[in-house]
């Protein structure tokens, strides 16, 4: 009678055994409980490092300082001193091996982030100097006749 | 009849016998469990953010540059790090959108409505052709009581629901308290976006897999600040160390008044602000 | 580019940028085929642990029937995954805080079970179909391949001696048995899933469990009328046009006699868990208005407004109240009996769409709502998969199976009236 009854048993046992092993084989041998137990730290722990190596591309104001320094100087006499020079000419990455020349952004619109007047109590969106994009020299772009590193110093 | 000696004896195979499958799988120890506390008191990183509302005038600079850092594609509408505009008006109504997460800023006065549901198929069989445009609303400047920008990002919880729904271990966080991804074993299932309260995470459009706000992981740990941080021309966003009681971020937190979002789902964010109003989401 | 979920989301007022129906109709699908998985399994051991003898016949379909489901039940859930080929990280890499981790494990016990008590149940046909093709001459291809499953199935025991097979029986009585939780438990844990996400105001209850393995039961034992009902009612025609075609039956009548007295007995049971669901439902219903916590204001524009037809026409109405009635009124025929059943699955599956889709109608921030529009023509393989194709794949994939399993278990073995 005992003879086949437990034969599922020993099939089953096999495939969970057959489970096992390939997991031996398919989970990085990294993977395991981190610093913040079970719950909240169960990974695979290099994948720490692969975000750590993740490319910087915005490099700073600094970055710039060396090689532009008359712009960054005059910016710096500025309201516009508070603009990270990458917030118009795009993430340096590697500039100038990689790559060698920025896109600048001389748009309209880019302006207008802080210039289009919203008059919101509570918010320093208040206090920001504004103008109607409507009715302000309608379609040119602002840096016709703004030098956005030196708005303070007349028009162009 | 069972005697003392049996029973112990019968105790000692079965807890034996539930043991050892859990030890095939190697994965509750105890004492790995345990050694978190003890972690806590050792490491010197705890990652926090600061963000002062009233600082904040919405030009959506840091949007921007957190998608370019991060490679969230940029034409997409899900995003890392988002800004809210609230407008409060005198009859006691709240308008609030947030176009693109903010990415171009907010250059227009009207508020956002979405999709109007009047222009919207009824029933689910309608095809997706049929989408309705976005409606706008104008609100009068005169009638607006209170107005405000609320920039948005993971909060990097004490106790992550992200984290604990995950059913494989690809999302955790690490002892310095960032949450990450790990994109070459996330399955993709959505219960991470489904649990998460407030809305931070999606799937990355190329990767396929969970994606969220990682602190900027790759520049807090070399000493930098975060790409939002930085690209922010008006420091209405901090990032620093909470176990350092010197850092700028640690003072505010212990000498300003500072709420956090959502506390009722006993998250525990580690993301404060300043100057949050009732009417924040 | 559109991130996932774009597609098929329409925003309405005030929603974060990151938010859309992640959770679509795949997901509907999930609960719907699990729960026809565990409420077939729960019929068929009303019969063999319980010994209500007069499912006796139904047992037996529904067991197969179950098992034929169960390989289907996973399906919807890689066909929503994002990386499907990881699928296999949930066996490899559980992480048992969360309940989804725990379905690789709960579903390979719940499938042992109900493989080897099919096993041992069919183990006198297995052997007996083996012995048959190893005796026959001149076995052609197919004879082969027939010889070689069956011998395979026997797993090497040939012992169908009258004390042997008495063991079968006890263990079957102990594997069905044993089947009932773990049952209950894989289909409870779906329930989990939603009930335990406490970010989402609408999932967030402790009934959650109860109700899905209430309305799963609901579900299993429609379906196994409504199969069984179709397989008599071929059997029927077939016996019609020639004599051959009865099988174990006599005649046609008798076909009919067991047919109808079947279907009665399983309707009863189909009415109490009925009860049992609805009331569940109700409840939770009158608690989160009762209580009106922080989310209602928009929970109570989704039921009432948004929803209304999908819950309380569609749902309630047309998928409760209906067949409801239809089983209560007096002489009960299988005409009735087929288009109640039909209802009963319709009821089931929207309950299951207004929990998955109704769940997701509204923003986090509780001030803007997003609409599905479920992709019907597949234009590629994500509006195929996340449409209305993948579902009805889904939906046809178990009688397909079933068709083969029932190859190998035949469900009509032994005369069914004795």
């Amino acid at each position: 009678m005992k003879n086949h009854a437990l034969r599922p048993l020993f099939v089953v046992i096999g495939i969970i055994v057959l489970i096992l092993l390939f997991r031996i084989v398919y989970v990085p041998k990294d993977f395991g409980i981190g610093e913040r137990g079970y719950m909240y730290g169960w990974h695979r722990h290099s994948n720490e490092q692969d975000w750590k190596n993740f490319k910087v591309k915005y490099q700073g104001k600094e970055y710039c300082k060396d090689c532009h320094s008359d712009k960054y100087d005059s910016i710096n006499k500025t309201p516009h001193k508070i603009i990270q020079c990458e917030n118009c000419h795009g993430p340096a990455i590697d500039h100038p091996s990689d790559p060698p020349k920025l896109t600048i952004d001389r748009s309209r619109a880019l302006c207008l982030r802080c210039h289009y007047p919203l008059p919101y109590p509570t918010s320093g969106r208040a206090n920001i100097k504004s103008i109607d994009p409507d009715k302000h020299n309608p379609g040119m772009e602002c840096v016709t006749c703004h030098n956005p590193h030196n708005p303070m110093e007349g028009l162009r | 009849m069972i005697t003392r000696r049996d029973f112990l004896k019968k105790s000692v195979i079965t807890a034996a016998g539930v043991a050892l499958p859990l030890a095939a799988f190697e994965v509750l120890d105890p004492k790995k469990l345990m050694a978190q506390e003890a972690a806590d008191t050792k490491n010197g990183t705890r990652w926090a953010f600061v963000v002062d509302t009233y600082k904040c005038v919405g030009c959506g600079l840091c949007v921007k540059a957190c998608k370019l850092e991060n490679e969230v594609p940029y034409d997409t509408s899900v995003t890392r790090t988002w800004v809210e505009r609230y407008v409060i008006t005198k009859d006691g109504k709240t308008h609030a959108d947030t176009p693109k997460g903010g990415r171009d800023g907010f250059t227009t006065s009207k508020i956002s409505l979405g999709m109007s549901e009047e222009a919207a198929p009824k029933d689910m069989m309608a095809k997706p052709e049929t989408k309705p445009t976005e409606k706008f609303e104008d609100i009068d400047p005169n009638d607006i009581t209170k107005a405000f920008f609320v920039p948005k990002l993971c909060n990097q919880c004490d106790n992550p629901p992200c984290v604990q729904v995950c059913p494989v271990g690809a999302t955790y966080q690490t002892p310095d308290g960032v949450v990450l991804v790990d994109r070459t074993w996330c399955i993709g299932c959505g219960y991470c976006i489904m649990g998460c309260p407030y809305g931070v995470r999606f799937f990355h459009p190329v990767y396929h897999t969970a994606e969220k706000c990682t602190f900027c992981y790759h520049r807090i740990t070399k000493g930098l600040k975060t790409a939002c941080v930085q690209a922010c021309p008006f420091g209405a966003r901090q990032i620093g160390n909470l176990k350092d009681p010197n850092d700028p971020v640690t003072k505010i937190i212990m000498t300003e008044r500072v709420s956090v979002l959502k506390a009722e789902y006993g998250t525990k964010p580690q993301v404060f602000y300043i100057g949050l109003d009732k009417e924040v989401r | 580019m559109l991130a996932h979920g774009e597609l098929w989301t329409v925003k309405e007022l005030f929603v974060y940028p990151n938010e859309f129906i992640y959770w679509s109709i795949q997901i509907v699908m999930y609960p719907f085929m699990t729960g026809l998985v565990a409420g077939a399994f729960v019929l068929s051991s009303l019969y063999h642990v319980f010994g209500i003898k007069q499912l006796k016949d139904m047992a037996r379909f529904a067991l197969v029937f179950s098992f034929a489901l169960l390989p289907i039940a996973p399906l919807p859930i890689l066909l929503h995954l994002q990386s499907p080929f990881r699928g296999i990280n949930v066996m490899m890499t559980p992480h048992f805080t969360s309940a989804i981790a725990a379905f690789g494990i709960v579903f390979f016990s719940y499938g042992a079970i109900v493989a080897s008590e099919i096993w041992f149940l069919y183990r006198k046909h297995i052997v007996d179909s083996a012995l048959k093709l190893r005796e026959k001459k001149d076995k052609t291809l197919v004879d082969q391949f027939w010889y070689l499953i069956f011998c395979t199935l026997t797993l090497g025991s040939y012992d169908v001696s009258e004390e042997a097979l008495h063991t079968d029986e006890k263990i079957v009585k102990i594997l069905a048995g044993v089947g009932i939780p773990v049952a209950c438990f894989l289909h409870g844990y779906a329930g989990f899933i939603f009930g335990s996400v406490k970010a989402n105001a609408l999932w967030m209850t402790p009934l959650m469990p109860v109700i899905f393995i209430m309305s799963a039961i609901v579900s299993g034992i429609a379906l196994c009328m409504l199969t069984y009902i179709l397989t008599m009612e071929i059997k029927k025609f077939l016996a019609h046009r020639k004599k051959a075609a009865l099988g174990v039956f006599h005649s046609e009548a008798e076909i009919k006699g067991v047919e109808f007295h079947v279907i009665q007995m399983t309707a009863k049971y189909l009415i109490v868990f009925m009860i049992a669901a609805i009331s569940l439902e109700l409840l939770d219903m009158i608690f989160r208005g009762y209580t009106a916590l922080k989310s209602w204001d928009v929970i109570r524009s989704v039921i009432y407004g948004r929803d209304f037809n999908d819950i309380f026409i569609l749902q309630y109405g047309i998928g409760n109240l209906l067949p409801f009635i239809m089983f209560l009124m007096p002489g009960l025929t299988i005409r009735r009996t087929v288009v109640g059943t039909i209802l009963v699955l319709f009821g089931v599956f929207m309950m299951r769409w207004n929990v998955v889709i109704g769940g997701q109608a509204f923003s986090l921030s509780f001030a803007g709502y997003m609409h599905y529009h479920m992709p019907i023509i597949p234009t590629d393989w994500e509006t195929f998969k996340e449409g209305l194709f993948g579902a009805v794949s889904v939906g046809i994939a178990p009688f397909v199976l079933f068709w083969f399993v029932n190859k190998i278990f035949p469900v009509f073995i032994e005369a069914p009236s004795e």
